[in-house]
């Protein structure tokens, strides 16, 4: 067993248990009824802050000024040109899926080249290349709106054993990140890049190499939770990524890694999730309007962050 | 001033720090007199630092009181330290890069305020640069990132030194000459001289025995955080400095036996302007010349030649040993343990995962070969001292397979009897067929080395073989006609 | 002076050539800007992202990152919509109590030593929700006299010329000149020795955000002088915007190396970016990413630039 002062050191221990009293504290409104309910709610919906947190989370871990913010882009147009293409035909259904990752490929490649060959911060190449991307988006979409495969649509609506099918690809596209990050090479290669780049360069890693294979990730895990969200929501928006850019970065600092780089969690990611769907569950329960609705989520976000912010160094 | 002249600049009388369960300061009694200059020697994790942090009000400690001018203060602060004239060069560079070197005398100087501040600003630190190092070439407008190290140390004690109303009356000076080639320290030495001649105080850290010897007029030495020997320079020389910080350093540099490589086949070639670069198997090549000539951009060069920066190399030709450790050299949210497998993964690990059972057992071998001063290579590297650090990367590189070693300077601010340990490896290695190519500020490093090249103005001018291998051949090449 | 021009300077150039390539390009397209009109219609909307632009300038310059500037901004335009023109007294209350927030935001991320873009980003759904609370639909009013602020015209030059070279001006005395703009940018290069140096850090943080507060009241009063009306989400693009300004203009993402003239000509292109689009008679489906094109243009021409810079200055 791990005792719980060791668990207290941990980072991603506070977003789980702000998670866990948020949905308490609903539940406890509800009198309890809606506990089943609740927390599959919450476990589809955070499934796909998950995916795309996990990405934004690799990026983050190389350092001072890497985010990727074309991930709202990248979502809708593999959403949307997955959903062309497989054209509610249940046997297309891995093309559309292979169209999906390539183009999280193409943008990821895209990002990297204009972080390299401009020089400029990863902010401004992926802010430039969302532009291009959300534009192909609204030029495939031209407001048409296509219906997923059903096959498709049954899954991503319903559960196994009791779990929501989304969540279960989550937690396996979880576990292949958590073993990149604690047990690869390559993942000490990106904490290395996130603690310095010059020292990571002169111990012989291949920066470059490891910061290119990060951003493709995480386009490529942006474009496969817009391929599962444009199927869940029976049909591609062009604003349906929008809220994943701040979301993305939310989990991701609440989940406990180091914003400076360098240190990162996957579990963490999960809490934070939960947490960032629960609380806007929560005050739609108690029936808060949306002012207040957006006040409180704020709050809480800063609370959450000075609870767990505060025990860690090497921060900026 | 008569009456000044009796009373101590700074008292700090049985002073205790404590840092969890590490005593830094256990008991510290020391004085500064007006118009004397105070060499404070000891190992890495002596005290030195903390006494220097309790002496510019930087920490208050535990036990113990701080007077100055006769006067016991209480509260004593960094605020209160500058007021009374306090000053300090601290071991690593302390400049904000951004700025000019006019808005950091700004920064430095709280009293410099109001309209025309930056004629002001700009007066007072060159004044103070053309005392300390007349003749220097420094634009006081530019900013300082776009200063070299040698240039930025420069500044740095300069400012130390400068008068914008407060004057100076106690500069503490840890590790100056660190960054700078001989003339340069030459200079400051003399100025230390001058200011303590004319009624103020320094005190003066440094692990280069000499300096400490002919410019201080009392020598502290420190040991586990007490003072362990406190006598007049004259009574001390090189061989009691040593033993009385407790050193197990020999006393004699290491007596080079003759080696002939002559034959050995070449492993790494660089050709630049001037004279070629070639270093053969087996062999300790020094890289000499003043400070700042093109040596590191040497060893950069022959880094970024033979690493790639898209793909690992499986058999890596070329490792690094960091001089700057804090900018390119430790981890700093890592284990120790960490810091030292990062390098040589490529050998502990299978299809991309790390083998941690085999990383663990070849960090454990390592850190008994070279003495790693630790309870558990888990522990954060930042609770190493900065000598123990130097080690970790050391440790790092001879780990690895390659077989050309770059090392960048890599024993500024490093106790000697570390460096005595470190050379005693490199000896080794050496001798087993790796190859060393070893850019050194300091002589005695140059001399273990069995070819020298050296640089002046970022080319090679002349190579050294053997016997040729001498303090005066290498001014000679340093500074060409000029005479030495 | 080896290089004829220091690092300082040469973040300034960059910027400036970039504006007039595009400013040149908008006059070749369309000759008939090249007037008073045509140059206050093509850039009064830069006057407010200039503003804002140097309130994220000022966040960046203590290495922080504001991710709040398009909701605060929003927030100050619903204020002066509402209570600034019906109650002037409690809307000038609201405005500086919110510069107080921001100062204080500064100062607890410092002490708390938390993540700047995490906090702000908690702190983008306050003003937010704040608005929403102020606004729920848009509308209100813009006070008189911001109106005649905005729509004055001076002679010679238009208006949003003139308030930007103003704003430049200030800025530049501010951040490049005073004590305390040597400061702030001392604490973004080197906070250790800035206090060290015996300042106070909390103070220099909280002036630096609460400057950014001060800017980023002065964007939404302006924004609002130039539309008249307000609403909650009228500048949540600022956000990017005032980011990807401070970068063309120059700016750096840490390390205390910022240009506020820089943000200014930053702002100014971003602006021109957009209107440029509109001349070329780009389908609309296109103008996103063309933006994003020409933003990547004028980075790359940077680089080009700064190479050339480089191999020049080696002898």
């Amino acid at each position: 067993m791990i005792s719980f002062g060791n668990l207290a050191r941990k980072p991603w221990i506070w977003s789980w248990m702000a998670a866990f009293l948020v949905w308490f504290a609903t539940i406890m409104v509800t009198g309890g009824a809606s506990t089943l309910g609740l927390s599959q709610a919450a476990l589809t919906f955070a499934a796909f802050s998950i995916i795309v947190g996990i990405g934004q989370m690799f990026v983050i871990t190389l350092g001072p000024g890497n985010i990727d913010l074309s991930v709202p882009a990248t979502m809708t147009l593999a959403g949307t040109v997955a959903l062309k293409l497989m054209n509610v035909e249940n046997g297309m259904v891995v093309p559309g899926l292979l169209v999906a990752v390539l183009i999280g490929l193409a943008v990821g490649v895209g990002n990297y080249a204009l972080i390299k060959a401009l020089r400029i911060p990863p902010i401004i190449a992926t802010l430039s290349m969302s532009f291009i991307v959300q534009s192909a988006a609204i030029w495939t979409n031209r407001g048409l709106r296509i219906k997923p495969p059903s096959v498709l649509a049954d899954f991503t609506t319903s559960s196994t054993l009791g779990v929501p099918n989304v969540a279960l690809v989550a937690l396996g596209l979880s576990l292949i990140a958590w073993v990149l990050l604690e047990k690869s090479v390559y993942g000490r290669w990106i904490s290395a890049i996130g603690q310095s780049m010059a020292a990571a360069r002169m111990a012989g890693i291949p920066v470059d190499g490891a910061r290119f294979v990060t951003y493709l990730l995480c386009a490529v895990l942006a474009s496969v939770a817009g391929y599962l969200l444009a199927c869940f929501s029976g049909g591609a928006a062009l604003n349906m990524g929008a809220e994943y850019l701040l979301m993305s970065i939310a989990v991701v600092v609440i989940g406990g890694t180091a914003v400076a780089g360098g240190y990162s969690n996957v579990p963490g990611i999960w809490g934070a999730s939960l947490f960032m769907f629960l609380v806007v569950s929560m005050l739609n329960t108690y029936g808060i309007g949306a002012g207040v609705r957006l006040i409180m989520t704020g709050l809480i976000i800063i609370s959450v962050i000075m609870l767990a912010g505060g025990r860690r160094t090497g921060m900026r | 001033m008569a009456k000044d002249m009796k009373k101590a600049v700074i008292e700090v009388d049985g002073a205790r720090v404590s840092f969890g369960a590490v005593k830094a300061l256990d008991g510290v009694t020391l004085s500064v007199m007006p118009g004397e200059c105070i060499g404070l020697v000891g190992h890495n994790g002596a005290g030195k630092s903390t006494l220097v942090n309790v002496i510019n009000g930087g920490l208050t400690p535990q036990q113990g009181t701080v007077a100055s001018d006769g006067e016991r203060l209480d509260r004593y602060n960094i605020t209160i330290a500058r007021g009374r004239g306090m000053r300090c060069v601290f071991q690593e560079l302390s400049l904000c890069p951004n700025l000019s070197i006019v808005e950091n005398t700004r920064i430095m100087h709280h009293e410099l305020g109001g309209f025309g501040w930056r004629a002001k600003a700009a007066k007072v630190i060159e004044t103070s640069l053309d005392a300390v190092f007349p003749g220097h070439n420094i634009d006081s407008g530019q900013p300082v990132g776009d200063l070299s190290i040698a240039e930025r140390q420069m500044v740095e004690i300069a400012m130390a030194f400068s008068d914008a109303g407060i004057a100076p009356r106690l500069v503490i000076l840890d590790e100056p000459t660190s960054s700078l080639d001989a003339s340069l320290a030459r200079q400051m030495l003399d100025h230390v001289r001058r200011f303590v001649a004319s009624g103020g105080s320094v005190i003066f850290i440094s692990h280069i025995l000499h300096e400490i010897l002919e410019t201080s007029d009392r020598i502290v030495v420190m040991k586990d955080g007490r003072v362990v020997a406190e006598r007049p320079a004259t009574e001390f020389d090189h061989q009691r400095l040593v033993e009385a910080m407790g050193s197990v350093a020999k006393e004699e540099a290491f007596q080079r036996s003759a080696r002939e490589l002559a034959a050995a086949p070449v492993v790494l070639r660089h050709q630049a302007d001037g004279i070629p670069f070639t270093a053969r198997q087996g062999e300790i090549i020094g890289l000499a010349g003043l400070a700042g000539h093109g040596q590191t951009e040497l060893l950069l060069a022959l880094h970024a030649v033979q690493s790639n920066a898209w793909w690992p190399r499986r058999d890596p030709l070329v490792t690094f040993v960091a001089g700057d450790r804090r900018l390119n050299g430790i981890f700093e949210l890592w284990s120790i343990l960490r810091n030292f497998s990062i390098a040589s993964l490529a050998d502990l690990s299978q299809g991309g995962v790390v083998r941690t059972a085999e990383e663990a057992e070849r960090g454990a071998d390592w850190k008994r070969r070279i003495e790693i001063r630790t309870q558990d290579v888990d522990n954060g590297i930042l609770s190493l001292s900065g000598g123990n650090q130097q080690k970790v990367l050391f440790a790092r590189a001879l780990a690895t397979r390659a077989p050309v070693i770059l090392m960048d300077d890599p024993m500024r601010g490093v106790d000697v009897g570390t460096k005595q340990e470190v050379y005693e490896i490199i000896r080794q290695e050496a001798a087993k067929g790796r190859t060393f190519i070893w850019y050194s500020t300091e002589m005695d490093e140059v001399r273990l080395c069995d070819r020298v090249y050296v640089f002046r103005e970022r080319v090679i001018t002349a190579e050294l073989v053997g016997d040729e291998v001498n303090e005066i051949n290498i001014i000679a090449a340093s500074f060409g006609g000029v005479a030495a | 002076m080896k290089l004829g021009l220091t690092s300082d300077a040469m973040r300034l150039v960059i910027p400036a050539l970039s504006m007039t390539v595009l400013l040149a390009a908008v006059f070749w397209l369309q000759p008939r800007a090249m007037s008073y009109f045509g140059l206050n219609l093509l850039l009064n909307l830069a006057v407010p992202i200039a503003l804002a632009t140097i309130a994220q300038m000022l966040v960046m310059a203590v290495n922080d990152l504001d991710l709040s500037i398009g909701a605060f901004v929003s927030f100050v335009a619903c204020v002066t919509a509402t209570f600034l023109r019906d109650a002037p007294l409690v809307g000038t209350l609201i405005l500086a109590g919110a510069v107080g927030i921001y100062a204080l935001i500064g100062v607890v991320i410092y002490l708390r030593n938390l993540p700047s873009i995490v906090v702000t980003l908690g702190m983008s759904f306050v003003w937010a929700g704040l608005a929403v609370l102020m606004l729920p639909a848009p509308g209100g009013q813009a006070p008189d006299w911001v109106r005649w602020l905005m729509t004055v015209k001076p002679p010679l030059m238009p208006m949003a010329i003139v308030a930007s070279i103003v704003i430049a001006i200030v800025a530049h005395l501010i951040v490049m000149r005073s004590s305390l703009g040597v400061l702030i940018r001392g604490v973004g290069g080197n906070q250790r020795s800035v206090e060290r140096a015996g300042w106070s850090i909390i103070a220099a943080r909280a002036a630096a955000y609460g400057l950014a507060g001060v800017f980023a009241v002065a964007a939404g009063i302006a924004l609002v002088g130039l539309t008249t009306s307000a609403d909650a989400n009228i500048a949540l693009r600022y956000t990017l915007l005032s980011i990807a300004g401070v970068i063309l203009g120059g700016g750096e993402f840490t390390g205390g190396r910022v240009s506020p003239i820089g943000a200014v000509i930053g702002a100014l292109t971003l602006t021109l970016a957009g209107s440029f689009l509109s001349f070329l008679r780009i389908s609309p489906d296109w103008q996103i990413g063309a933006q994003g094109a020409i933003l990547i243009i004028v980075l790359a021409l940077r680089l080009v630039f700064n190479r050339v810079e480089k191999r020049r200055a080696q002898p």
